[in-house]
């Protein structure tokens, strides 16, 4: 196990070594030069020169991102060129929005998708996984911003023409909300979010169950006159959903960045908002912050899902 | 309820199953009928194909959605098992129905420890506690003859050998109680000597409890000799059906069924040798589903087919206890017709000796090793490796067209001993010299002159052929890349070599997936004979085949290796089948040599203890004769802490004492056979303790 872990650990350092090299060149290559679009069309040449002096851009490329990596590691991530600001700061209270909007479409959507995928496994040809399978396969080609409109429609303004409670259609909490003062603005995002996970989770799901519905310990199992639910939850399900482990922490990584559309259709403060808007004002400080923000979410996902795979499967667990 | 004892434990009335398939429904067991009573033990005989399994899934009411009971009655006990609801069913398979495997390994849940596995039975059942149902377990684990139970108990199946897996699983069943103890090829995947130990422990649970509870047991399976051994009566299933039904010694003494017949005939018994007769085989192939003849189902492949046999016969009774199902068999038992030849093939095609003693392959201290992958701890503190001895220094000698058998148990090395030889293993030390040229390690590094002088055929022939290539065109590559022939010439080779294994020309379009098993053996043995090689290393070519196809495919092997002159070694754990082909045997144990003797010789006194072991936990295949005495305590060591010493010392009935622990044995040489054995022992010694495995020819 420890010699798993380590060989896990160390995979997700080379993984984020190796995209910070590739975000740094990619930012070199970039059109442009960083000091006339901070200092405008008709600032003069003695002032390009000092700018770039005093960013450090008319030292040999290697020296630079050195520099770099040794500043993100120590929090000092620069200023924004755009607002000003540290960058530090935004990316963190952006990292936050983030992840509550992760947390509660995991929520949602994790327990749903098993749940379905279960369902379509277990009832596998019947009506019940023909329609869950259709159902979960056609909302996933639906553009974002299309379920989400959907969702607003029916849950906001439909709910409130008839005068029941409504879900917020506008998501733009303040910076310094709570969880809870946030929590009934982060569901609609959530569940546009959930209906495309749904599709991934719920199939790798029952591909699972289906697979280990056919293995000889099952039969085993229910010849011991056990029943239904105990085989399905005790034994099948301890090895169906091991894969689906994996899926799921692959969707967290999406999550923590990924929902651009998502974050633009109920106008919430996210990181893939930040990153567009980043992009968009030639912002390099604040662009690489979110790129690498995203990058060791994605790989702390993938560790976390590689911990959770061991510790559930004893082959693993105790070294083969 | 009436007294249960008046009933038959399982009564089948004219069972019909069926599987559907694309739509349609395919016979699988058709109006078949069985009794078994209380304290009976119920043998079931049959190739895979045959429905045997299906007839278990039907009477355990676990056939899955795709199959179905279209007519007839299963009952337990006067219940009638077929119109159970889920509830009751449950009842029925926790308490009274119990069910042995054939896949320990894939039996047991791999996430569960295998005490919580059997402890949840005892729990759900009983409704006992989780103490009072881990003593239990423990106990029953105890009754299985597993040693250290506690440790067992809290093991992952991984972590336990197919033998222990086994016996955990027995101990599951037998911890209901039931009145029908199901064995689905209890010991078919496990090595000879467990299958030894499994049997003996089946045979004594079943006494145990066909004297305390009215046990009855259907045990299926494909060996007859493992029948002879334990059953009272048996079944013999062909295409569905039960073509004959008798008392086990009537069966074995007086078979009626051409197919019985022929079954009984195409087992290699440790009398055959290969100087002695050519195994028989029964032409053909079990019909597949859908494809089932009008009439006697073993018409198209039965020498007594006459025209009586387009209709369908029906089971008739031949003695008291005695049934048939042939429409001939009034004149076979008369002895009017003879079903199958009396098979005496006087040409000999023992390897002659003096014609020609070139050297084909020699092996020198070779050796090889696999390192384990070290643990954090182990790599930090700068620990090496462990290293795994797969073969630990194996000279020998093959000479030209000679059969080498190469015997021993999984984990014995003879696997590896072989890729070492193919070039398929890392870390080898020691020569090998093929033709006097001597072989780089890896097979890549050798040159195609080499590579054409030695061919492989492998154990599994479902994956030994490219799924894509037509049978003709994976046999023409060797004509083309190791032959350098031209594609016109080739292609007559092609067919010339299909015409050889006795498959049509025909074959050369289709494709592996339109094969059955033993079909694609032979294509695959066609593809290695088709270089001409001089050496050919057959590891386990038959033991994924049926009984009766397996005869023919090594009957095939021994006449292409006489035509070719080519020299074989046969890897195989069957000593019966090696001896049938083998000149010299060589008995393989944990990397190292133990044996080495002429065939004939090998089943002489005085045997190397592990060689006598391993004879001894061969079913004899004759009613009535008690398991031989001789059973190897404990498991194979692991590779990885071979003993020191003679490597067989702890678990050696012949252990001598500390000399066995300490030093290495010296090669003994016994003057009378010529064999040659890695023991302490000398011969004389050896000789008064052992009696003939078996009275030779």
């Amino acid at each position: 196990m420890s010699t798993y872990l380590f060989r896990r650990l160390l995979y997700l350092l080379m993984t984020v070594l190796i995209t910070s090299l590739i975000v740094f060149a990619v930012t070199q290559w970039l059109p442009g030069d960083v000091c006339r679009i901070l200092l405008g069309r008709e600032a003069g040449e003695g002032a390009l020169q000092s700018c770039r002096q005093d960013l450090g851009l008319d030292e040999p490329l290697p020296l630079q991102y050195l520099r770099w990596i040794a500043g993100f590691l120590s929090g000092d991530w620069g200023e924004s060129y755009s607002i000003q600001t540290p960058v530090f700061e935004v990316v963190m209270k952006r990292t936050r929005n983030s992840l509550m909007l992760a947390f509660v479409t995991l929520v949602i959507s994790v327990p749903l998708a098993v749940g379905l995928g279960v369902i379509a496994g277990l009832k596998r040809g019947k009506l019940a996984d023909d329609a869950i399978s259709i159902f979960s396969l056609s909302v996933v080609g639906l553009p974002e911003f299309v379920t989400g409109l959907i969702l607003i429609q029916v849950f906001a303004f439909g709910l409130r023409r008839l005068e029941l409670p409504a879900l917020p259609a506008n998501s733009s909490i303040r910076p310094e909300a709570s969880f809870l003062e946030a929590l009934p603005m982060l569901i609609l995002p959530a569940m546009t979010a959930t209906l495309v996970l749904l599709a991934y989770i719920s199939r790798m799901t029952r591909a699972g169950v289906v697979e280990q519905l056919q293995q000889d310990y099952v039969r085993t199992a229910t010849l011991k006159g056990l029943p239904r639910h105990v085989v399905v939850i005790k034994h099948v399900l301890r090895n169906a959903l091991l894969p689906t482990i994996t899926v799921i922490a692959i969707s967290v990584g999406w999550m923590i960045s990924g929902l651009v559309v998502i974050e633009n259709v109920f106008n919430y403060p996210g990181l893939g908002r930040l990153l567009l808007f980043a992009i968009d004002r030639r912002d390099l400080p604040l662009m690489q912050a979110v790129v690498m923000v995203t990058v060791v979410g994605f790989a702390l996902a993938n560790l976390a899902a590689d911990v959770l795979y061991a510790l559930l499967n004893p082959r693993i667990r105790l070294g083969e | 309820m009436s007294d249960p004892s008046a009933y038959p434990v399982l009564d089948i009335q004219n069972l019909t199953v069926a599987y559907r398939q694309k739509e349609r429904w395919l016979r699988v067991v058709h109006d078949l009928s069985l009794s078994i009573e209380a304290g009976q033990t119920y043998g079931l005989v049959g190739e895979s194909g045959s429905g045997k399994s299906t007839l278990a899934l039907a009477v355990i009411r676990y056939l899955g959605e795709d199959g179905a009971v279209q007519a007839g009655k299963i009952q337990l006990l006067s219940q009638d098992l077929l119109t159970l609801d889920q509830k009751q069913l449950r009842q029925v398979w926790g308490k009274q129905i119990a069910l042995v495997p054939q896949n320990p390994a894939s039996s047991l849940n791999p996430t569960l420890r295998v005490g919580e596995q059997l402890a949840e039975a005892l729990r759900f059942q009983r409704g006992i506690g989780a103490g009072e149902a881990r003593q239990h377990v423990v106990e029953l684990l105890k009754r299985v003859q597993i040693p250290d139970p506690q440790r067992v108990a809290d093991s992952y199946p991984f972590q336990l050998s197919g033998g222990m897996q086994q016996r955990a699983l027995i101990a599951m069943a037998i911890s209901v109680d039931p009145n029908l103890l199901i064995l689905d090829e209890p010991t078919t995947n496990l090595d000879v000597t467990t299958q030894a130990v499994i049997l003996d422990l089946l045979r004594e649970l079943i006494l145990e409890g066909e004297s305390l509870r009215q046990l009855a047991v259907l045990y299926i399976t494909h060996n007859l000799d493992v029948v002879a051994q334990i059953c009272d009566r048996v079944g013999v299933m062909y295409a569905g059906e039960l073509v004959e039904e008798a008392p086990v010694e009537k069966m074995f003494q007086n078979p009626l069924h051409p197919y019985t017949q022929g079954l009984l005939r195409n087992t290699p018994r440790l009398v055959l040798s290969k100087t002695s007769q050519l195994l028989q085989s029964i032409p053909g192939q079990v019909p597949s589903l859908g494809e089932l003849p009008p009439g006697c189902t073993f018409t198209p492949r039965c020498p007594l087919a006459v025209e009586i046999c387009e209709q369908h016969p029906v089971s008739e009774r031949v003695g008291e206890d005695h049934w048939v199902r042939c429409h001939r068999w009034e004149e076979i038992v008369s002895g009017a017709v003879q079903v199958w030849g009396t098979g005496a093939d006087t040409r000999s095609t023992h390897h002659d000796k003096s014609r020609d003693a070139a050297e084909v392959l020699k092996l020198k201290g070779v050796r090889v090793q696999f390192l384990t992958s070290r643990s954090l701890g182990e790599f930090v503190r700068r620990e090496p490796p462990e290293v795994v001895q797969a073969v630990d220094g194996v000279s020998l000698v093959v000479e030209r067209g000679e059969t080498l058998g190469l015997v021993g148990e999984s984990g014995s090395g003879k696997t590896t001993l072989a890729r070492a030889v193919v070039g398929l293993v890392e870390n080898r030390e020691g020569s090998i010299h093929l033709l006097s040229i001597e072989l780089p390690e890896r097979l890549s590094q050798r040159q195609l002159r080499c590579l054409r002088h030695l061919q492989m055929v492998f154990q599994n022939p479902e994956e030994a052929l490219n799924p894509h290539l037509t049978v003709g065109e994976s046999l023409l590559r060797p004509y083309i890349t190791l032959l350098g022939k031209p594609s016109q010439q080739a292609e007559r080779e092609v067919s010339h070599l299909l015409v050889a294994v006795r498959l049509p020309p025909s074959y050369k379009e289709r494709i592996p997936r339109q094969l059955s098993g033993g079909e694609k053996q032979r294509v695959a043995i066609a593809r290695a004979f088709a270089a001409n090689p001089d050496l050919l290393i057959a590891d386990e070519p038959v033991s994924s085949l049926d009984v009766s196809v397996q005869a023919a495919v090594l009957n095939l092997l021994k006449k292409l290796q006489h035509e070719h002159d080519t020299s074989l070694i046969f890897i195989s754990h069957n000593l019966a089948v090696v001896r049938y082909l083998a000149d010299r045997i060589v008995v393989m144990y944990l990397g190292n040599l133990m044996e080495v003797a002429a065939s004939k010789a090998l089943f002489e006194p005085p045997f190397h203890p592990y060689t006598e072991a391993l004879l001894s936990a061969i079913p004899s295949g004759e009613v009535g004769v008690e398991a031989r005495p001789i059973r190897l305590g404990g498991e194979i060591p692991s590779p990885s802490e071979i003993p020191s010493g003679c490597p067989f010392h702890p678990r050696c009935p012949h252990y001598l004492g500390q000399i066995c622990a300490v030093e290495t044995p010296p090669w003994q040489t016994d003057e009378r056979t010529g064999k040659r054995y890695y023991c302490h022992i000398p011969p004389e010694k050896l000789c008064a303790s052992q009696s003939p495995i078996m009275a030779l020819q």
